[in-house]
């Protein structure tokens, strides 16, 4: 589980944040969901604790992330926005030695890499330095690395940014598999149908504040009908007083 | 393994695949030193052979005025070749680089010489060329020892004593040792040496910090549960272990040069064997941390590889600027300069090539400021990496 309470922050005089809680469970896959600039990278660091907040706090299953940072951290898994990889070591190599930083036994993290190679298809390239991997294969060793200490709660932030089709699918079955484990995610996105096909739970922030809280469906419903993108745009459209 | 090794040994396998790391810390960096060195050295020891042994080539204009010069020329050894210029036409010969020098002998010679009054030669040569006026100064010599051999002539034959006019006689002692005398050349390849340190760990202290962050995967790396000294630490103990890598092979080839180039024939003595070397690596290697916190501190605060490149090209130059000082001050081995680093390890290995005792007080002092200097960029360096402003 994953909580923000009342998180703000403020770069200089510019609150990107102000004021964002909610809850991420377990078992489920919650969007956050937003325009370029609303926050949502600023916000999912402070869940991460790469930020800290001017105010409030976030919680990995009820662990404060900068009070007992190691604890929590052990418990999370993360694939920041760049998610790049080491060129000159192999896929293999990159994902232990995120397990060896995780302070995994090296013989527990060579079956764990084996088990994540095979689930999310990497067989035919895992032991091959990542040099020249097309970004799909990219985003699979990543997603590898954030997941080989078996965390319970995975942040990723924009995960499909310059994926093709085939990448996305593949990436959100991936996503589905995960939650049917049982783990929390959280992803942020500013691709509405990515957050409409995946999402049990949707949170749209605007201007750094949080302006829904709920299923696809219920949000869908308070904005009169239609689809999920124009409830999303008549949200946005009344946070900035057009509505 | 702990988070630090674990960081390290990452570094050290990921840099050996890299053929930039490679290439500045196994070849550039050690080898371009000694191999300037050793062509240098032997350059010169060539240019020492053809100063003393070679027959001095001169074109005379007017041999028919000095019949007595020519001939105590040539019993100098002087190869002697008579030229017929006109007016201005040696000038333009010298500088065209048709000939190398011409002694011009006027017409008015004989008449002034017989008279006893000063007579002229003039001597034409190019003093911008290094060759032609060596060979001018060799001239002046002999114009020099044929005059004063005159002049003892001519107070004889009025009875005087020609001891008259030499109030002194100047006797020179050089105590300068055959290794003191070497120091001259060897004393910036301490500088190659301290150089060679540094290029060992220039790419991997610009690719574990600003490359991490242009490749993207910095915040990966920071959002995982490891303090961020362990971070730091491991990157700074990579670098430093290619950073002795490369200082090894520098010496090994300082070693081997010195072995090829015979310096005695320069009347020097290279007091650089296995032992000096030897001495030489634990003097640099409190060097060897200073400059990886360093180059791993300034690397922090760059957002690109480019800029970091650009950054750590002026803290290359760093070391020279103490150096440059010492030998235009000509500084010597001092306690109070030992506090300095680079400084002191230039004067260390300067010492030693010399064959000067060296006290360990000084071996100490020069150890501990550098570590403790290194130390202090670490602890900067980790607090930066602490900051917010680390994500970029």
């Amino acid at each position: 589980m994953i909580e923000a309470s009342a998180l703000n922050k403020s770069f200089g005089a510019v609150a990107a944040v102000a004021e964002v809680s909610f809850v991420a469970r377990d078992g489920q896959i919650t969007g956050l969901l937003g325009p370029n600039g609303a926050g949502k990278s600023t916000c999912l660091r402070m869940l991460y604790g790469v930020l800290r907040p001017d105010s409030g706090s976030a919680r990995i299953d009820g662990i404060d992330i900068l009070g007992e940072t190691s604890t929590a951290r052990s418990r999370l898994g993360v694939l920041p926005h760049a998610a790049g990889l080491y060129n000159n070591l192999s896929a293999r190599e990159n994902i232990e030695y995120f397990g060896a930083l995780q302070s995994m036994k090296r013989k527990t993290a060579r079956t764990r890499t084996d088990l994540l190679s095979r689930s999310l298809g990497m067989d035919a390239f895992i032991e091959r330095r990542v040099k020249g991997f097309s970004q799909g294969q990219r985003i699979k060793v990543a997603l590898a690395r954030a997941l080989i200490h078996d965390p319970g709660n995975l942040i990723l932030d924009e995960p499909t940014n310059g994926l093709d089709v085939m990448a996305i699918r593949s990436l959100r079955s991936m996503l589905q598999d995960l939650r049917a484990q049982g783990r929390c995610i959280l992803f942020s996105s500013h691709v509405m149908q990515e957050v409409a096909a995946l999402c049990d739970r949707v949170v749209i922030i605007g201007e750094g504040r949080v302006l829904a809280d709920d299923t696809p469906q219920a949000i869908r419903e308070a904005c009169g009908g239609g689809t999920l993108e124009e409830a999303f745009l008549r949200v946005l459209g009344n946070a900035a007083g057009l509505g | 393994m702990g988070p630090l090794l674990c960081v390290f040994q990452k570094e050290f396998r990921e840099n050996l695949r890299d053929r930039r790391t490679l290439f500045s810390a196994l070849l550039f960096g050690p080898l371009f030193g000694p191999l300037l060195f050793g062509a240098m050295v032997s350059r010169m020891l060539n240019q020492s052979v053809i100063e003393s042994d070679e027959p001095l080539h001169l074109s005379i204009c007017g041999p028919e005025h000095a019949p007595g010069l020519v001939s105590y020329l040539e019993s100098q050894g002087v190869r002697v070749r008579f030229v017929a210029l006109p007016p201005g036409g040696a000038r333009a010969a010298v500088r065209s680089g048709a000939e190398q020098v011409i002694l011009i002998i006027p017409a008015e010679y004989p008449a002034r010489f017989a008279a006893a009054v000063p007579a002229p030669v003039l001597l034409v040569a190019d003093s911008s060329d290094s060759q032609t006026r060596k060979i001018a100064d060799r001239v002046r010599m002999l114009l020099g020892a044929y005059g004063s051999g005159i002049a003892q002539l001519r107070l004889q034959v009025r009875g005087v004593s020609p001891l008259l006019v030499m109030p002194l006689t100047i006797n020179d002692f050089d105590v300068a040792t055959p290794a003191g005398r070497a120091v001259m050349i060897l004393g910036f390849m301490t500088y190659f040496v301290l150089f060679a340190v540094l290029m060992g760990g220039l790419y991997l202290a610009i690719d574990s910090t600003a490359g991490e962050r242009e490749r993207g995967s910095l915040e990966a790396l920071l959002s995982l549960p490891v303090a961020r000294g362990n971070l730091v630490g491991g990157k700074i103990l990579a670098t430093c272990a290619y950073m002795c890598l490369s200082l090894t092979l520098s010496l090994t080839a300082f070693v081997c040069i010195f072995h090829f180039v015979p310096l005695e024939r320069l009347g020097m003595s290279a007091n650089l064997g296995v032992g000096t070397a030897l001495a030489f690596f634990a003097i640099c290697l409190p060097f060897v941390p200073l400059g990886a916190a360093l180059m791993t501190f300034v690397a922090s605060f760059t957002r690109s590889y480019r800029e970091a490149q650009t950054y750590l090209a002026a803290v290359l130059l760093v070391p020279t600027l103490p150096i440059a000082f010492a030998s235009i001050y000509s500084l010597k081995t001092k306690s109070s300069l030992m506090f300095i680093p680079s400084l002191s390890q230039h004067l260390l290995m300067t010492s030693i090539l010399k064959d000067e005792p060296v006290a360990a007080l000084d071996i100490f002092v020069s150890a501990g400021s550098s570590a403790l200097l290194a130390l202090i960029l670490m602890v900067l360096t980790a607090r930066h990496w602490r900051r917010e402003t680390m994500l970029g």
